[in-house]
């Protein structure tokens, strides 16, 4: 009776003791949201850990949810208790989520820090701001890594590579999506880059692309979380599978995978945060304060440190300096560097936008056949 | 001391010999390249070793043990040869293996442990269902047991390095499990789980007994209906409780609370509680409660006093249910939890989707062993109540 009753009352002081703020303007406890992995220990790194040195007495927990933040951020405004303070999330989840109204715009030159060298928020992040709810923070891209130990002494040096199925025998991992997939099957099949988006748009154009893949179709894993295409090629499941580059680097770098990069045609794309609507003013002054000094160029280039991917200010390149514990040069694994950039293209969130739905379902019904 | 005389037509023994020999030949051959030269280099391989121990060996039982002890380093430098330290490992036991069960077969010893009238059928079937059991066996507990050496893996990943199978310490080390013991985030997991996990198992016995004893009466109306409704948690799936609580709970204000997790899973809990505490009451003799109440004791004191030790191990074993479901539950804390309220399975869960790390393994390992442990205590609770109501010799 003894154990239940100090159970009980630890259990009564836990649940109240909680929500308990200490009174002042800014609330005292924020909840972020992101992808777990290697890439939320960068943001935890670069941003929280200087942060809560700062602001003693601050906590800050971290949700691995970013992949359903669009549904639960649905639900927790149907309900009107919205438990998240601020949510990373990817350019075309951002764009949704503004036009839905469940995040809130913002004027990215009133609420972010000025960059090191003086210019304006909206000149230094430039044309990373793609929606006015989205604050950037890094640029990654959707890239392939092959075995180095199967494919011989011929390394895959360009995209086709993956449809090239008798140079390059064995499976591979690809996304469980179109984006991306339909662009390099056009590109592949000799359409120029600049109009892989008319062709797309058009029922004939989706079904050259989709012809295309059908080619190596059988010899295709799909994947949907960002871990899978790392463990597939570690375990010598596939000989070359996309995945986002940060993946592939720490594979690489430092895991020592006999892994290379295969940068040819990769696609960029932006994540950033975005702040849910419905915050009471004490927490929303709080994930503001955060958010200025988490954005602001000495921040974004820190990142670079654990994770290699590109920060979004302009302002922030020139401070991108070497791996934390790995002590290489993070320049050369930055998607954005000139060597690894001769051939990309950014996601289109506009065609994506207005054709994801139809050619989404497209993509499913072929898949399911 | 002479042994036995070798009793069977010698095709008899190699054929059935042959048939291990294939099996084991499908390994061998897959991990060299291919399984069906395995299987028909190994058939044919062990036939004829079959029929050299019986038709070459004399029948002491001297120059027997020599033949097997020599079938074993034979198969142990083949073994050697093809898979370095664990083949010669596998060969040596695959050795001894063949020479006893052709022994065995020759002998007719593997009839001794049946009834001398039973028909070539009524064995061959004994051993069938033997051999369907230890195949069911085998795919039940394999996935579990594959696991357990992943965890000790060196990389991040979940693949058995070739120095993991050469068995070189190299390719093992406890980094995962000081991973999860030292990364906040485990242990902030391990933390939720311990304090929701054993406060949603109180929660779960106080009312599951209570309603255990309640539906036992038989003068309760509807008790049927009031079952169905206290024991539909285990029934409807997960998904849908989970959904419909997070709504309820989000407008009462318990969503993302520790209160409402415990709620929760105290509600996924009770209907174990009950079904085991009322299986438990089957056998209580209600005439000890008149007699207490005979006495003078009133119903509070005849609860404590003479009901609640006599049931008790139900109440336990439904407690012990109680737990694991707590402690296991992912579907129900991820609409009902918000991230302050991370218990493991969840973060186990994430940890799976966002980045396969062999922590996740060391963890389950961790909870592999909790669980046995508890179920080994939920058998034993059982056999001493089986012994209490006489139901089995002690």
């Amino acid at each position: 009776m003894k154990l239940t009753a100090t159970l009980l009352s630890a259990t009564a002081l836990t649940v109240f003791g909680l929500p308990a703020f200490a009174g002042s303007h800014m609330a005292d406890s924020m909840t972020l949201v992101s992808w777990g992995g290697a890439y939320q220990k960068s943001q935890h790194n670069a941003y929280v850990v200087p942060y809560l040195k700062m602001n003693p007495g601050v906590t800050i927990t971290w949700d691995e949810s970013s992949s359903e933040a669009v549904p639960k951020l649905r639900a927790m405004n149907e309900v009107g208790n919205v438990t998240w303070d601020l949510v990373d999330a990817e350019g075309p989840d951002a764009i949704r989520l503004c036009d839905e109204g469940l995040v809130i715009e913002v004027d990215h030159d009133k609420i972010l820090a000025d960059g090191d060298d003086g210019s304006s928020p909206s000149e230094d992040f430039g044309d990373m701001i793609i929606s006015d709810c989205h604050i950037p923070q890094i640029v990654y891209s959707t890239t392939f890594g092959y075995r180095t130990d199967k494919v011989g002494n011929r390394p895959p040096k360009d995209v086709c590579a993956v449809f090239d199925t008798r140079t390059y025998p064995g499976k591979r991992a690809l996304r469980k999506s179109p984006v991306a997939n339909m662009e390099w099957a056009l590109i592949c099949d000799g359409v120029g880059i600049e109009d892989v988006y008319d062709v797309l748009a058009t029922r004939r154009g989706q079904d050259r692309a989709l012809n295309k893949l059908a080619t190596i179709k059988d010899d295709v894993i799909w994947w949907s979380a960002g871990a899978d295409t790392p463990q597939l090629l570690a375990d010598g499941e596939v000989v070359m599978g996309s995945t986002f580059n940060g993946r592939l680097f720490s594979a690489i770098e430092e895991q020592n995978q006999p892994i290379g990069m295969l940068w040819d045609w990769q696609m960029f794309d932006i994540d950033g945060w975005v702040i849910p609507k419905g915050l009471p003013p004490e927490r929303e002054a709080r994930v503001l304060d955060f958010l200025k000094f988490a954005t602001d160029t000495q921040r974004l280039a820190d990142q670079s440190k654990w994770i290699s991917y590109g920060p979004a200010r302009m302002s922030s390149a020139p401070l991108v300096g070497k791996h934390a514990e790995l002590g290489i040069d993070m320049a050369p694994h930055m998607p954005t560097d000139p060597e690894n950039s001769k051939n990309t293209f950014v996601q289109n969130y506009n065609f994506w936008g207005d054709y994801k739905d139809d050619i989404d379902a497209k993509f499913q019904a072929w898949l399911a056949q | 001391m002479a042994e036995r005389a070798i009793v069977h037509s010698v095709l008899f023994v190699a054929a059935i010999v042959a048939a291990f020999g294939a099996f084991l030949g499908l390994f061998v051959g897959t991990a060299n390249g291919s399984g069906l030269w395995g299987i028909v280099i190994g058939a044919a391989v062990t036939a004829v070793i079959a029929v050299v121990l019986v038709k070459a060996v004399p029948s002491s039982a001297a120059s027997r043990r020599g033949a097997r002890w020599g079938l074993a380093i034979l198969f142990l430098i083949v073994g050697f040869l093809l898979g370095a330290l664990p083949g010669a490992v596998i060969g040596f036991f695959a050795g001894l293996f063949f020479a006893w069960v052709t022994y065995w077969l020759a002998t007719n010893r593997y009839r001794d442990s049946l009834p001398p009238y039973a028909t070539s059928g009524q064995v061959l079937w004994h051993y069938t269902f033997r051999t369907i059991c230890g195949v069911i066996f085998f795919f039940l507990i394999a996935p579990i047991v594959v696991v357990m050496p992943l965890s000790f893996n060196a990389e991040d990943f979940f693949t058995f390095t070739p120095e993991m199978l050469s068995f070189d310490p190299a390719g093992y080390s406890l980094k995962h499990y000081q991973d999860f013991f030292f990364n906040s985030q485990w242990q902030q997991a391990l933390r939720n789980s311990v304090l929701i996990a054993p406060t949603a198992t109180l929660l779960s016995v106080g009312f599951g007994t209570l309603a255990a004893i309640g539906l036992s009466q038989p003068h309760v109306p509807f008790r049927r209906a009031i079952m169905a409704i206290l024991i539909s948690p285990m029934i409807v799936p997960l998904i849908i409780s989970a959904a419909g609580m997070f709504f309820f709970y989000s407008r009462v204000g318990l969503q993302g609370t520790y209160l409402g997790v415990v709620l929760a899973h105290a509600a996924l809990g009770i209907p174990f509680v009950i079904i085991t505490v009322t299986a438990t009451l089957v056998g209580f003799d209600r005439s000890l409660t008149r007699a207490a109440a005979n006495m003078g004791a009133s119903p509070v004191r005849t609860f404590f006093k003479v009901q609640m030790p006599l049931i008790l191990p139900g109440v336990i074993s439904g407690g012990l249910f109680a737990f694991i479901t707590s402690f296991d539950e992912v579907v129900v804390v991820l609409f009902v939890g918000s991230a302050g309220q991370k218990t493991l399975p969840w973060q186990m869960f994430i940890g799976l989707r966002e980045q396969i790390s062999p922590t996740i393994l060391a963890v389950a390992t961790i909870l592999v062993a909790i669980s046995i442990c508890l179920l080994v205590t939920v058998e034993l609770l059982r056999r001493r109540s089986e012994r209490l109501r006489g139901l089995s010799p002690g």
